[in-house]
């Protein structure tokens, strides 16, 4: 693709401003440093917490994915009549397994998970109920619907007691929202620091180069000529400011990754960590860079129009 | 090029700096302008170039009515003037070269012309050579001619100069001079503010004479 001369001339001039940008940077390796550093922290606080509650809130998913209702026969139905019931309850399109534990597997059961089989030997009969354990469909699986399921099951003569344990995962979810809702206020809050941060970095700047600036004004240069390369220093700035915060994020999320594993794994559960995908990653930098820039060009608005050459000589 | 119809100045503090200033620098013209130090050479030249605006009258660079010119225009008028000034205002921090080339790094030009025109333009003032050298470490003479570099690298219409030979020694301000007429030779409109008058009387160019503000000569100066 071949671009009209007056962009390409456009364009080269923006690439030579944002590489001498970068170039004024790294020429003062430790101040940059400490300046994005600054950012990074600013950044990766909200970040880190909201990678955080994504996993919470990914980890109760599983959970009430997984909400299984348990129906407590009573003692008075037989084993045929709740052969009957699992078959019956199979045909329902709200369910999408059900398996029967009858008395005696119950027992067994127990007797090996618990180790109370002395206790257990003690015993004259079986005390425990058999248990019909459904798995709700995909589609019925989420809180609501399997409460209205549950409901419904309650109903059947030969239940007594239907079973669904969800309650806290619902206040767990509360919980999660009201934390994730913070984080935003968090994040705006961090957002406005970073602006400032900036903001106030680039207005050093300016001061700094006050001489440079007047004298490029007085040879005739354009505002947007003077304005340039310090919007593209905030656009570094915040740019490598959300780099750092990414590389905070995923190296404390690193850390935990071992242990989370572990203890999932007691858990007999898959779950491990998740950090930022692709296109959060790009919107982390994304915001970084534009809170740069929006900063830069704060400080520039406000500072650059008060140097004005007016000496002569 | 440079036409000043009854133009005053006058600072809210200072009171009046320029009153009644009218005159006709033709193009191509050379002339010096003379006066006693807060005569009003400076804020002369300062409102060629934009620096400072006209209180009441009207001026004309190139055409152009610069009473009337709005604020994004300042820029594209200053670029049609070269200045040089009594204490340089050069970028320490940078190269000859690099001060050199300022001008048409803003105006954008391509890095080929750029290179090309700086090198003339330092060899117009015999200064090649020096390119990669940090002003601070020239003399005063050499800094002003880089100054000069600077001033015509982008081949203004215009070239004006305050006090351009205010801290050289005789020698040093005959060259100087003498490189401004190489310049108006070919064409460049010269102004200069000197009080160096026992150099410039040497000098056959009309004089536009500054006393309080007001303008004692020098109606009309045509190309000589």
């Amino acid at each position: 693709m071949r671009f009209p001369r007056f962009l390409e001339n456009y364009l080269a001039r923006h690439a030579q401003v944002a590489l001498s940008s970068l170039g004024r940077l790294y020429r003062a390796p430790l101040a940059s440093l400490m300046t994005a550093a600054v950012l990074g922290i600013a950044l990766a606080l909200p970040t880190g917490l909201y990678v955080l509650t994504d996993n919470l809130q990914r980890l109760s998913t599983q959970w009430d994915g997984g909400a299984n209702i348990s129906l407590f026969l009573r003692d008075s139905v037989a084993t045929e009549q709740a052969q009957q019931l699992q078959r019956k309850l199979q045909q329902w399109p709200q369910v999408d397994s059900v398996q029967l534990i009858t008395p005696d597997q119950a027992l067994a059961e127990f007797r090996e998970l618990s180790g109370f089989g002395d206790v257990l030997d003690a015993l004259q009969d079986n005390p425990l109920p058999a248990v019909i354990a459904i798995k709700p469909a995909t589609a019925h699986a989420h809180a609501d619907a399997a409460g209205a399921l549950m409901q419904k099951l309650r109903d059947l003569p030969e239940v007594d007691i239907a079973q669904l344990d969800l309650q806290w995962v619902k206040r767990f979810h509360a919980i999660v929202d009201i934390v994730r809702r913070s984080i935003w206020v968090l994040a705006a809050l961090l957002g406005l620091a970073v602006l400032l941060i900036v903001g106030n970095t680039i207005r050093l700047e300016i001061q700094g180069r006050h001489t440079e600036i007047e004298i490029t004004k007085l040879i005739g240069a354009t505002d947007g000529f003077i304005r340039r390369p310090f919007l593209y220093s905030g656009f570094w700035y915040g740019l490598s400011g959300a780099v750092l915060a990414l590389l905070l994020v995923e190296l404390a999320f690193f850390q935990l990754h071992g242990p989370v594993r572990q203890l999932a794994g007691l858990y007999q559960s898959a779950f491990s960590l998740q950090t930022l995908s692709f296109a959060e990653t790009v919107a982390l930098l994304g915001a970084g860079a534009t809170l740069g820039l929006l900063g830069a060009g704060l400080a520039v608005g406000r500072h650059l129009a008060a140097i004005e050459p007016d000496h002569l000589g | 090029m440079i036409r000043f119809a009854n133009v005053c100045k006058r600072y809210p503090q200072r009171g009046d700096a320029l009153q009644g200033v009218s005159f006709h620098l033709a193009a191509g013209a050379m002339a010096f302008l003379t006066g006693h130090s807060g005569a009003g050479k400076s804020t002369l030249l300062k409102l060629i170039a934009l620096l400072e605006r006209a209180t009441r009258g009207q001026l004309f660079v190139d055409g152009e009515n610069l009473s009337r010119a709005p604020r994004r225009r300042i820029p594209m008028v200053r670029r049609k003037i070269g200045m040089i000034f009594q204490n340089h205002h050069l970028l320490f921090d940078r190269t000859v070269f690099d001060n050199v080339a300022l001008p048409l790094v803003i105006a954008g030009y391509r890095h080929q012309e750029i290179g090309r025109r700086v090198r003339a333009s330092l060899d117009k003032v015999g200064l090649l050579g020096k390119e990669k050298v940090l002003p601070i470490t020239l003399s005063g003479g050499e800094q002003q001619r880089v100054g000069i570099a600077r001033a015509v690298v982008n081949k203004p219409l215009v070239l004006l100069a305050d006090e351009p030979t205010g801290n050289l020694d005789p020698d040093l301000s005959r060259d100087i001079m003498h490189l401004f007429e190489q310049f108006n030779q070919v064409g460049v409109t010269v102004l200069i503010a000197s009080h160096d008058l026992e150099l410039i009387s040497r000098m056959p160019y009309p004089r536009l004479q500054l006393e309080n503000g007001r303008l004692l000569n020098g109606e009309i100066v045509s190309k000589p």
